[in-house]
Protein backbone atom coordinates (compact mmCIF):
# COMPACT_ATOMS: atom_id res chain seq x y z
CA UNK A 1 0.00 0.00 0.00
CA UNK A 2 0.99 3.50 -0.67
CA UNK A 3 2.15 5.88 2.34
CA UNK A 4 -0.93 7.21 3.79
CA UNK A 5 -0.40 11.15 4.42
CA UNK A 6 -1.40 12.63 7.73
CA UNK A 7 -2.40 16.25 7.31
CA UNK A 8 -4.05 18.46 10.04
CA UNK A 9 -6.02 21.02 8.88
CA UNK A 10 -5.99 24.63 10.13
CA UNK A 11 -8.98 26.72 9.88
CA UNK A 12 -7.83 30.33 10.29
CA UNK A 13 -10.08 33.81 11.29
CA UNK A 14 -7.72 36.82 11.34
CA UNK A 15 -4.53 35.45 12.67
CA UNK A 16 -6.57 32.22 14.73
CA UNK A 17 -6.44 28.86 14.67
CA UNK A 18 -10.40 28.27 15.25
CA UNK A 19 -12.37 25.44 15.30
CA UNK A 20 -16.05 24.96 15.12
CA UNK A 21 -18.54 21.90 14.79
CA UNK A 22 -20.13 21.48 11.30
CA UNK A 23 -18.36 25.12 10.13
CA UNK A 24 -20.31 26.86 12.39
CA UNK A 25 -19.30 27.80 16.59
CA UNK A 26 -16.09 28.89 16.48
CA UNK A 27 -13.79 28.58 19.31
CA UNK A 28 -10.40 30.10 19.47
CA UNK A 29 -7.55 27.94 19.93
CA UNK A 30 -4.06 29.70 19.51
CA UNK A 31 -2.46 31.46 16.58
CA UNK A 32 -2.34 29.68 13.44
CA UNK A 33 1.66 29.87 13.28
CA UNK A 34 2.55 28.29 16.15
CA UNK A 35 0.34 25.38 15.64
CA UNK A 36 1.56 25.24 11.71
CA UNK A 37 5.30 24.36 13.34
CA UNK A 38 3.82 22.31 16.23
CA UNK A 39 2.75 19.77 13.73
CA UNK A 40 5.44 20.22 11.62
CA UNK A 41 7.60 19.02 14.16
CA UNK A 42 5.39 16.20 15.32
CA UNK A 43 5.87 14.77 12.19
CA UNK A 44 2.44 15.74 9.87
CA UNK A 45 2.97 14.96 6.23
CA UNK A 46 1.60 18.14 5.01
CA UNK A 47 -1.06 21.02 6.19
CA UNK A 48 -3.86 22.86 5.12
CA UNK A 49 -5.05 26.33 6.22
CA UNK A 50 -8.26 27.45 5.44
CA UNK A 51 -9.29 30.66 5.35
CA UNK A 52 -13.17 30.25 6.78
CA UNK A 53 -14.31 33.64 6.15
CA UNK A 54 -12.77 34.28 2.89
CA UNK A 55 -14.83 32.88 0.43
CA UNK A 56 -17.58 35.35 1.63
CA UNK A 57 -15.37 38.22 0.80
CA UNK A 58 -14.01 36.27 -2.56
CA UNK A 59 -10.32 37.45 -1.01
CA UNK A 60 -7.54 35.24 0.64
CA UNK A 61 -6.25 36.92 3.22
CA UNK A 62 -3.82 34.75 4.71
CA UNK A 63 -0.67 35.69 2.51
CA UNK A 64 1.34 37.30 5.43
CA UNK A 65 0.53 34.29 7.85
CA UNK A 66 1.65 32.13 4.89
CA UNK A 67 5.31 34.26 4.18
CA UNK A 68 5.93 33.39 8.08
CA UNK A 69 4.63 30.05 8.00
CA UNK A 70 7.06 29.09 4.69
CA UNK A 71 10.26 30.33 6.28
CA UNK A 72 9.62 27.60 8.88
CA UNK A 73 8.15 24.65 8.27
CA UNK A 74 9.48 22.50 4.85
CA UNK A 75 6.69 20.19 4.22
CA UNK A 76 3.73 21.35 1.24
CA UNK A 77 1.53 23.44 2.42
CA UNK A 78 -1.97 23.93 1.02
CA UNK A 79 -3.97 26.94 0.92
CA UNK A 80 -7.97 27.09 0.81
CA UNK A 81 -10.78 29.92 1.28
CA UNK A 82 -11.49 33.10 -1.44
CA UNK A 83 -9.51 32.00 -3.88
CA UNK A 84 -10.75 32.75 -7.59
CA UNK A 85 -8.28 34.02 -10.24
CA UNK A 86 -5.08 32.92 -11.43
CA UNK A 87 -3.61 35.89 -10.29
CA UNK A 88 -5.22 34.97 -6.55
CA UNK A 89 -3.47 31.41 -6.69
CA UNK A 90 0.11 33.05 -8.26
CA UNK A 91 0.05 35.51 -5.26
CA UNK A 92 -0.63 32.64 -2.70
CA UNK A 93 2.30 29.99 -4.20
CA UNK A 94 4.63 33.13 -3.97
CA UNK A 95 3.62 33.59 -0.59
CA UNK A 96 4.85 30.23 -0.21
CA UNK A 97 2.08 27.64 -0.63
CA UNK A 98 2.59 24.66 -2.29
CA UNK A 99 -0.88 24.15 -3.38
CA UNK A 100 -4.68 26.11 -3.80
CA UNK A 101 -7.86 24.25 -2.88
CA UNK A 102 -10.71 25.64 -4.61
CA UNK A 103 -14.35 25.14 -3.99
CA UNK A 104 -16.71 27.96 -4.44
CA UNK A 105 -14.94 30.13 -7.32
CA UNK A 106 -14.93 26.62 -9.12
CA UNK A 107 -18.57 25.85 -9.12
CA UNK A 108 -19.25 28.91 -10.02
CA UNK A 109 -16.36 28.73 -13.38
CA UNK A 110 -15.28 25.59 -13.53
CA UNK A 111 -13.08 26.39 -16.31
CA UNK A 112 -10.83 27.90 -13.62
CA UNK A 113 -9.80 24.71 -12.26
CA UNK A 114 -8.67 23.57 -16.38
CA UNK A 115 -6.75 26.85 -16.13
CA UNK A 116 -4.87 26.71 -13.42
CA UNK A 117 -4.20 22.78 -13.75
CA UNK A 118 -2.25 23.89 -17.39
CA UNK A 119 -0.42 27.11 -15.84
CA UNK A 120 0.90 25.95 -12.42
CA UNK A 121 0.49 22.20 -13.30
CA UNK A 122 -1.97 19.53 -11.60
CA UNK A 123 -0.05 19.10 -9.18
CA UNK A 124 -0.44 22.47 -7.55
CA UNK A 125 -4.64 22.45 -8.16
CA UNK A 126 -6.80 20.35 -5.71
CA UNK A 127 -10.43 20.70 -5.47
CA UNK A 128 -12.39 20.66 -2.69
CA UNK A 129 -15.60 19.71 -2.13
CA UNK A 130 -17.61 19.91 0.80
CA UNK A 131 -20.99 17.91 0.49
CA UNK A 132 -23.37 17.56 2.77
CA UNK A 133 -26.02 14.25 3.05
CA UNK A 134 -29.34 15.56 2.75
CA UNK A 135 -32.12 13.47 4.51
CA UNK A 136 -32.70 11.38 1.01
CA UNK A 137 -29.04 10.03 1.47
CA UNK A 138 -27.97 12.39 -1.30
CA UNK A 139 -25.00 14.02 -1.44
CA UNK A 140 -24.86 18.04 -2.58
CA UNK A 141 -22.10 20.30 -2.69
CA UNK A 142 -22.45 23.39 -0.76
CA UNK A 143 -19.79 26.57 -1.17
CA UNK A 144 -19.07 29.58 1.01
CA UNK A 145 -18.02 27.57 3.82
CA UNK A 146 -21.08 25.42 4.67
CA UNK A 147 -23.45 28.40 4.20
CA UNK A 148 -24.81 27.63 0.52
CA UNK A 149 -25.88 24.39 -1.30
CA UNK A 150 -25.42 24.57 -4.45
CA UNK A 151 -27.85 21.29 -5.60
CA UNK A 152 -24.70 19.86 -7.31
CA UNK A 153 -24.29 16.40 -6.99
CA UNK A 154 -21.29 15.41 -5.39
CA UNK A 155 -19.77 12.52 -7.01
CA UNK A 156 -20.61 13.68 -10.38
CA UNK A 157 -18.86 16.89 -9.38
CA UNK A 158 -15.98 14.58 -8.84
CA UNK A 159 -15.85 13.14 -12.20
CA UNK A 160 -16.00 16.45 -13.44
CA UNK A 161 -13.10 18.01 -11.45
CA UNK A 162 -10.63 15.12 -12.11
CA UNK A 163 -11.53 15.79 -15.95
CA UNK A 164 -10.84 19.65 -15.59
CA UNK A 165 -7.79 18.33 -14.77
CA UNK A 166 -6.88 18.97 -10.96
CA UNK A 167 -4.39 17.06 -9.09
CA UNK A 168 -6.57 15.64 -6.15
CA UNK A 169 -9.03 16.09 -4.09
CA UNK A 170 -9.79 16.93 -0.56
CA UNK A 171 -13.00 16.01 0.29
CA UNK A 172 -14.84 17.12 3.56
CA UNK A 173 -18.14 15.78 4.87
CA UNK A 174 -20.43 18.54 6.45
CA UNK A 175 -22.10 16.61 8.71
CA UNK A 176 -19.49 14.60 10.10
CA UNK A 177 -16.77 17.82 10.35
CA UNK A 178 -16.27 18.48 14.04
CA UNK A 179 -18.45 15.53 15.48
CA UNK A 180 -15.67 13.40 16.42
CA UNK A 181 -17.95 10.37 15.58
CA UNK A 182 -15.46 9.00 12.33
CA UNK A 183 -15.06 10.05 8.93
CA UNK A 184 -18.13 9.40 6.62
CA UNK A 185 -16.59 5.96 4.82
CA UNK A 186 -20.30 5.90 2.28
CA UNK A 187 -19.04 9.52 1.04
CA UNK A 188 -15.50 8.72 0.58
CA UNK A 189 -15.45 5.23 -0.75
CA UNK A 190 -17.52 6.41 -3.63
CA UNK A 191 -15.60 9.33 -4.73
CA UNK A 192 -12.37 7.38 -4.11
CA UNK A 193 -13.79 4.75 -6.12
CA UNK A 194 -14.67 6.66 -9.22
CA UNK A 195 -12.00 8.81 -9.76
CA UNK A 196 -8.06 7.89 -10.46
CA UNK A 197 -6.79 10.66 -8.45
CA UNK A 198 -5.61 10.77 -4.51
CA UNK A 199 -9.04 11.92 -2.14
CA UNK A 200 -8.00 13.23 1.54
CA UNK A 201 -10.47 12.56 3.68
CA UNK A 202 -11.84 15.35 5.72
CA UNK A 203 -14.60 15.57 8.27
CA UNK A 204 -15.22 13.63 11.66
CA UNK A 205 -12.27 12.32 13.56
CA UNK A 206 -12.45 11.23 16.67
CA UNK A 207 -10.23 8.49 17.52
CA UNK A 208 -7.23 6.40 16.58
CA UNK A 209 -9.44 3.51 14.81
CA UNK A 210 -11.67 6.63 12.55
CA UNK A 211 -8.25 7.06 10.41
CA UNK A 212 -7.69 3.28 10.06
CA UNK A 213 -11.60 2.67 9.03
CA UNK A 214 -11.77 5.93 6.44
CA UNK A 215 -8.43 4.02 4.76
CA UNK A 216 -9.46 0.49 4.52
CA UNK A 217 -12.99 1.08 3.96
CA UNK A 218 -13.43 4.39 3.01
CA UNK A 219 -10.62 4.04 0.10
CA UNK A 220 -8.76 7.27 1.25
CA UNK A 221 -5.46 7.97 -0.05
CA UNK A 222 -4.86 10.85 2.63
CA UNK A 223 -6.41 11.71 5.62
CA UNK A 224 -6.74 15.22 6.72
CA UNK A 225 -8.17 16.40 10.53
CA UNK A 226 -8.70 19.30 12.42
CA UNK A 227 -10.50 18.81 16.13
CA UNK A 228 -8.74 15.65 17.40
CA UNK A 229 -4.85 17.21 17.08
CA UNK A 230 -6.11 20.90 17.68
CA UNK A 231 -7.41 19.73 21.46
CA UNK A 232 -4.06 17.10 21.76
CA UNK A 233 -1.93 19.60 21.21
CA UNK A 234 -3.10 22.39 23.03
CA UNK A 235 -4.55 20.74 26.47
CA UNK A 236 -1.20 20.89 28.18
CA UNK A 237 -0.84 24.41 28.47
CA UNK A 238 -1.53 26.16 31.52
CA UNK A 239 -3.66 29.30 31.83
CA UNK A 240 -3.91 31.75 28.97
CA UNK A 241 -2.80 30.87 25.62
CA UNK A 242 -2.88 34.19 24.40
CA UNK A 243 -2.27 37.42 25.56
CA UNK A 244 -4.87 39.64 23.50
CA UNK A 245 -3.02 43.04 24.68
CA UNK A 246 -0.42 41.92 21.99
CA UNK A 247 -1.26 43.86 18.94
CA UNK A 248 -0.33 41.27 16.38
CA UNK A 249 -2.86 39.02 17.83
CA UNK A 250 -6.00 41.60 16.40
CA UNK A 251 -7.50 41.48 13.94
CA UNK A 252 -7.79 45.29 12.60
CA UNK A 253 -8.37 47.84 14.32
CA UNK A 254 -10.95 46.78 16.85
CA UNK A 255 -9.91 43.72 18.74
CA UNK A 256 -12.26 40.77 17.25
CA UNK A 257 -10.69 37.83 18.65
CA UNK A 258 -14.07 35.24 18.65
CA UNK A 259 -15.05 33.46 21.02
CA UNK A 260 -12.14 32.92 23.32
CA UNK A 261 -13.91 30.37 26.63
CA UNK A 262 -11.80 27.81 25.00
CA UNK A 263 -8.34 29.77 25.74
CA UNK A 264 -9.99 30.97 29.33
CA UNK A 265 -11.29 28.00 30.69
CA UNK A 266 -9.42 25.50 28.79
CA UNK A 267 -10.38 21.96 27.75
CA UNK A 268 -12.86 21.09 31.02
CA UNK A 269 -14.77 24.42 29.98
CA UNK A 270 -15.72 23.05 26.99
CA UNK A 271 -18.65 20.61 27.65
CA UNK A 272 -20.03 20.53 24.08
CA UNK A 273 -16.87 19.15 22.71
CA UNK A 274 -17.50 15.38 21.97
CA UNK A 275 -14.37 14.61 19.78
CA UNK A 276 -11.66 12.61 21.60
CA UNK A 277 -8.00 13.47 21.38
CA UNK A 278 -4.74 11.84 19.95
CA UNK A 279 -0.87 12.79 18.31
CA UNK A 280 -0.08 12.16 15.76
CA UNK A 281 2.23 9.71 16.61
CA UNK A 282 -0.26 8.04 18.16
CA UNK A 283 -2.53 7.90 15.16
CA UNK A 284 0.62 6.52 12.91
CA UNK A 285 1.29 3.84 15.27
CA UNK A 286 -2.18 2.53 15.10
CA UNK A 287 -2.59 2.73 11.25
CA UNK A 288 1.48 0.66 11.58
CA UNK A 289 -0.37 -1.74 13.33
CA UNK A 290 -3.64 -2.10 11.40
CA UNK A 291 -1.43 -2.99 8.37
CA UNK A 292 -1.47 0.93 7.05
CA UNK A 293 1.85 1.96 5.92
CA UNK A 294 2.83 5.91 6.71
CA UNK A 295 5.72 7.96 6.80
CA UNK A 296 7.71 6.94 9.73
CA UNK A 297 11.02 7.89 11.75
CA UNK A 298 13.87 5.32 10.17
CA UNK A 299 15.53 3.51 12.67
CA UNK A 300 17.81 1.53 10.62
CA UNK A 301 21.15 1.29 10.44
CA UNK A 302 22.74 4.64 9.71
CA UNK A 303 24.22 5.41 6.70
CA UNK A 304 26.80 7.84 8.34
CA UNK A 305 30.11 5.65 8.80
CA UNK B 1 31.11 26.29 1.40
CA UNK B 2 30.09 29.04 -1.00
CA UNK B 3 27.30 30.21 -0.02
CA UNK B 4 26.03 32.45 -2.34
CA UNK B 5 26.32 32.91 -6.14
CA UNK B 6 23.77 29.69 -6.24
CA UNK B 7 21.21 30.51 -9.43
CA UNK B 8 17.91 28.91 -9.59
CA UNK B 9 16.82 28.53 -12.89
CA UNK B 10 13.50 30.11 -13.66
CA UNK B 11 11.79 28.60 -17.17
CA UNK B 12 8.29 29.13 -16.06
CA UNK B 13 7.86 25.92 -14.50
CA UNK B 14 8.02 25.34 -10.62
CA UNK B 15 8.07 26.43 -6.97
CA UNK B 16 10.65 28.68 -7.85
CA UNK B 17 9.70 30.28 -3.97
CA UNK B 18 9.72 26.65 -2.21
CA UNK B 19 13.22 25.93 -3.72
CA UNK B 20 14.46 29.63 -2.68
CA UNK B 21 13.54 29.54 0.81
CA UNK B 22 15.11 25.65 1.64
CA UNK B 23 17.96 27.57 0.51
CA UNK B 24 17.93 30.51 2.98
CA UNK B 25 17.10 28.26 5.56
CA UNK B 26 20.21 26.42 5.15
CA UNK B 27 22.14 29.96 5.28
CA UNK B 28 22.37 30.81 1.35
CA UNK B 29 21.02 33.77 -0.71
CA UNK B 30 20.17 31.78 -4.17
CA UNK B 31 19.24 33.83 -7.09
CA UNK B 32 15.79 33.08 -9.08
CA UNK B 33 17.27 34.17 -12.54
CA UNK B 34 16.18 33.02 -16.75
CA UNK B 35 19.53 35.17 -17.90
CA UNK B 36 22.24 33.20 -19.68
CA UNK B 37 25.20 35.30 -18.25
CA UNK B 38 23.74 34.62 -14.50
CA UNK B 39 23.76 30.80 -15.29
CA UNK B 40 27.17 31.23 -16.60
CA UNK B 41 28.74 33.07 -13.98
CA UNK B 42 27.17 30.75 -11.09
CA UNK B 43 29.45 28.70 -8.80
CA UNK B 44 25.86 26.38 -8.36
CA UNK B 45 22.93 25.93 -10.42
CA UNK B 46 19.71 24.49 -9.65
CA UNK B 47 17.10 23.23 -12.57
CA UNK B 48 13.81 23.25 -10.38
CA UNK B 49 10.31 22.25 -12.24
CA UNK B 50 6.91 20.95 -11.80
CA UNK B 51 4.27 20.13 -14.51
CA UNK B 52 4.66 18.17 -17.71
CA UNK B 53 8.03 17.21 -19.61
CA UNK B 54 7.27 19.07 -23.09
CA UNK B 55 6.06 22.13 -21.43
CA UNK B 56 9.21 22.19 -19.37
CA UNK B 57 11.96 21.45 -22.52
CA UNK B 58 9.49 24.52 -24.48
CA UNK B 59 10.13 26.75 -21.38
CA UNK B 60 13.51 26.01 -21.65
CA UNK B 61 13.98 26.58 -25.26
CA UNK B 62 11.38 29.57 -25.38
CA UNK B 63 14.06 31.35 -22.90
CA UNK B 64 17.52 29.82 -24.78
CA UNK B 65 18.65 28.53 -21.73
CA UNK B 66 19.64 25.09 -23.15
CA UNK B 67 22.72 25.71 -24.40
CA UNK B 68 23.37 27.91 -21.28
CA UNK B 69 22.64 24.50 -18.87
CA UNK B 70 24.86 22.09 -21.32
CA UNK B 71 27.96 24.30 -21.11
CA UNK B 72 27.57 24.99 -17.57
CA UNK B 73 27.22 21.51 -16.47
CA UNK B 74 31.04 20.91 -18.66
CA UNK B 75 32.56 23.21 -16.46
CA UNK B 76 32.45 20.60 -13.96
CA UNK B 77 30.65 23.21 -10.99
CA UNK B 78 27.35 20.95 -8.96
CA UNK B 79 23.96 21.22 -10.72
CA UNK B 80 20.83 19.92 -8.97
CA UNK B 81 18.24 18.72 -10.83
CA UNK B 82 14.41 18.91 -8.72
CA UNK B 83 11.70 16.56 -9.99
CA UNK B 84 10.80 17.58 -13.39
CA UNK B 85 14.41 19.37 -13.47
CA UNK B 86 15.98 15.83 -12.92
CA UNK B 87 14.12 14.50 -15.53
CA UNK B 88 15.02 17.33 -18.43
CA UNK B 89 18.80 16.25 -18.10
CA UNK B 90 17.46 12.81 -19.27
CA UNK B 91 18.10 11.63 -22.87
CA UNK B 92 13.70 11.48 -23.58
CA UNK B 93 10.75 10.86 -21.94
CA UNK B 94 7.22 9.21 -23.08
CA UNK B 95 5.22 11.78 -21.28
CA UNK B 96 2.19 12.67 -24.33
CA UNK B 97 4.85 10.87 -26.64
CA UNK B 98 8.14 10.88 -27.27
CA UNK B 99 10.12 14.16 -26.38
CA UNK B 100 13.74 14.49 -26.54
CA UNK B 101 15.68 16.05 -23.51
CA UNK B 102 18.96 18.03 -22.51
CA UNK B 103 20.70 14.09 -23.01
CA UNK B 104 23.07 15.60 -19.92
CA UNK B 105 22.71 11.63 -18.65
CA UNK B 106 21.86 8.86 -20.83
CA UNK B 107 18.10 7.07 -20.14
CA UNK B 108 14.74 7.24 -20.28
CA UNK B 109 12.12 8.74 -18.07
CA UNK B 110 9.13 6.13 -18.12
CA UNK B 111 5.30 6.27 -17.06
CA UNK B 112 4.24 4.59 -13.93
CA UNK B 113 2.20 1.56 -14.11
CA UNK B 114 0.41 0.76 -10.71
CA UNK B 115 -1.70 -2.32 -10.23
CA UNK B 116 -5.34 -1.25 -11.11
CA UNK B 117 -6.42 -4.11 -8.56
CA UNK B 118 -6.97 -1.38 -5.84
CA UNK B 119 -7.38 2.37 -5.25
CA UNK B 120 -3.82 2.40 -3.19
CA UNK B 121 -1.87 3.14 -6.16
CA UNK B 122 -3.01 6.48 -8.04
CA UNK B 123 -1.85 8.57 -10.08
CA UNK B 124 0.33 10.93 -9.81
CA UNK B 125 2.33 9.53 -6.88
CA UNK B 126 2.00 11.80 -3.89
CA UNK B 127 3.49 11.78 -0.53
CA UNK B 128 6.50 10.26 1.68
CA UNK B 129 8.64 7.18 0.39
CA UNK B 130 11.60 5.97 1.75
CA UNK B 131 14.84 6.16 -0.32
CA UNK B 132 17.12 2.95 -0.09
CA UNK B 133 20.70 2.21 -1.90
CA UNK B 134 20.26 0.52 -5.03
CA UNK B 135 21.37 -2.94 -4.93
CA UNK B 136 24.48 -3.95 -7.77
CA UNK B 137 25.82 -7.16 -9.32
CA UNK B 138 29.06 -6.11 -9.44
CA UNK B 139 30.07 -5.98 -5.52
CA UNK B 140 30.55 -2.33 -4.98
CA UNK B 141 31.63 -1.73 -1.47
CA UNK B 142 31.68 1.17 0.64
CA UNK B 143 29.11 3.96 1.35
CA UNK B 144 27.80 5.19 -2.19
CA UNK B 145 26.46 8.19 -1.22
CA UNK B 146 29.83 9.73 0.48
CA UNK B 147 30.28 12.95 -1.16
CA UNK B 148 27.01 12.79 -2.80
CA UNK B 149 23.86 14.90 -1.98
CA UNK B 150 23.01 11.73 0.28
CA UNK B 151 25.88 11.62 2.61
CA UNK B 152 24.82 11.43 5.94
CA UNK B 153 21.16 10.70 5.53
CA UNK B 154 20.26 7.70 7.26
CA UNK B 155 18.74 4.85 4.73
CA UNK B 156 15.42 4.68 4.36
CA UNK B 157 14.71 8.22 5.31
CA UNK B 158 11.14 9.82 3.80
CA UNK B 159 11.15 11.80 0.97
CA UNK B 160 8.20 13.45 -0.41
CA UNK B 161 7.07 13.00 -4.05
CA UNK B 162 4.58 14.00 -6.63
CA UNK B 163 4.84 12.94 -10.12
CA UNK B 164 3.51 10.57 -12.62
CA UNK B 165 6.69 9.53 -14.29
CA UNK B 166 9.92 8.33 -13.30
CA UNK B 167 13.57 8.39 -14.32
CA UNK B 168 15.66 4.79 -15.78
CA UNK B 169 19.02 5.77 -15.78
CA UNK B 170 21.34 3.34 -19.20
CA UNK B 171 24.06 3.12 -16.43
CA UNK B 172 22.82 1.55 -13.12
CA UNK B 173 26.02 3.45 -11.42
CA UNK B 174 23.80 6.83 -11.97
CA UNK B 175 21.52 5.78 -9.85
CA UNK B 176 22.58 6.25 -6.11
CA UNK B 177 18.82 6.05 -4.77
CA UNK B 178 16.33 3.99 -5.52
CA UNK B 179 12.45 3.99 -4.05
CA UNK B 180 8.94 2.33 -5.03
CA UNK B 181 6.04 2.83 -6.10
CA UNK B 182 3.43 0.05 -6.67
CA UNK B 183 5.45 -2.61 -8.51
CA UNK B 184 7.94 -0.02 -10.14
CA UNK B 185 11.43 0.38 -8.45
CA UNK B 186 12.52 3.75 -9.93
CA UNK B 187 15.75 6.08 -9.29
CA UNK B 188 14.71 8.18 -6.74
CA UNK B 189 18.37 9.85 -6.56
CA UNK B 190 20.76 9.87 -9.35
CA UNK B 191 24.64 11.16 -9.64
CA UNK B 192 27.17 11.71 -12.61
CA UNK B 193 29.88 13.62 -11.80
CA UNK B 194 28.78 17.26 -10.94
CA UNK B 195 24.91 16.45 -11.63
CA UNK B 196 22.74 15.08 -9.28
CA UNK B 197 19.04 14.97 -9.43
CA UNK B 198 16.53 14.15 -7.01
CA UNK B 199 12.69 12.89 -8.13
CA UNK B 200 11.41 14.16 -4.37
CA UNK B 201 11.10 17.42 -3.51
CA UNK B 202 14.17 18.49 -1.06
CA UNK B 203 12.46 21.79 -0.39
CA UNK B 204 9.41 20.05 1.12
CA UNK B 205 10.97 16.98 2.99
CA UNK B 206 11.11 18.93 6.43
CA UNK B 207 14.41 18.08 7.52
CA UNK B 208 16.26 15.31 5.35
CA UNK B 209 15.13 17.73 2.60
CA UNK B 210 17.78 20.23 4.16
CA UNK B 211 19.94 17.70 4.98
CA UNK B 212 20.38 17.13 0.91
CA UNK B 213 20.35 20.89 0.05
CA UNK B 214 23.06 21.62 2.65
CA UNK B 215 24.63 18.72 1.07
CA UNK B 216 24.64 20.18 -2.25
CA UNK B 217 25.93 23.86 -1.42
CA UNK B 218 28.90 21.93 0.18
CA UNK B 219 29.94 19.70 -2.34
CA UNK B 220 33.76 20.61 -3.84
CA UNK B 221 34.28 20.95 -7.42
Amino acid sequence: MNNIRLIPRLDIKGPNLIKGIQFDGYRVIGTAEEFAELYYRAGADELIYQDVVASLYRRNSLIEIIERTANKIFIPLTVAGGISSIEDIRKILRAGADKVAINTAAIENPKLLSEASKMFGSQCIVSSIEAYRSNNGKYEVWVDYGRENTGVEAVEWAKKVEDLGVGEILLTSINREGMGKGYDIELTHKISSIVSIPVIACGGAGKQKDFTEVIKQGSANAVAAASVFHYYYALPKEGHTMQFKKKELRMGKNIDSGNIDFLKNGYGGQKAITVGTCSIKEVKRELTESGINTRTETFFKSNTE
Amino acid sequence: MNKNNIVIVDYTLGNLYSVKRAFQKVGCEPLISDKKKDILNAQRIVLPGVGAFSAGMKGLEEKDLLDSIKDFAKTGKPILGICLGMQLMMTQSEENGLHEGMNLIKGKVEKFDPPKETNSFKIPHYGWSSVSIPELDDGVTGNPWRATVLDGVAVNSFFYFVHSYYVHTDDPLNSIGVSNYGRNFFTSVLKMGNISGCQFHPELSGERGLQIITNFVSQKY
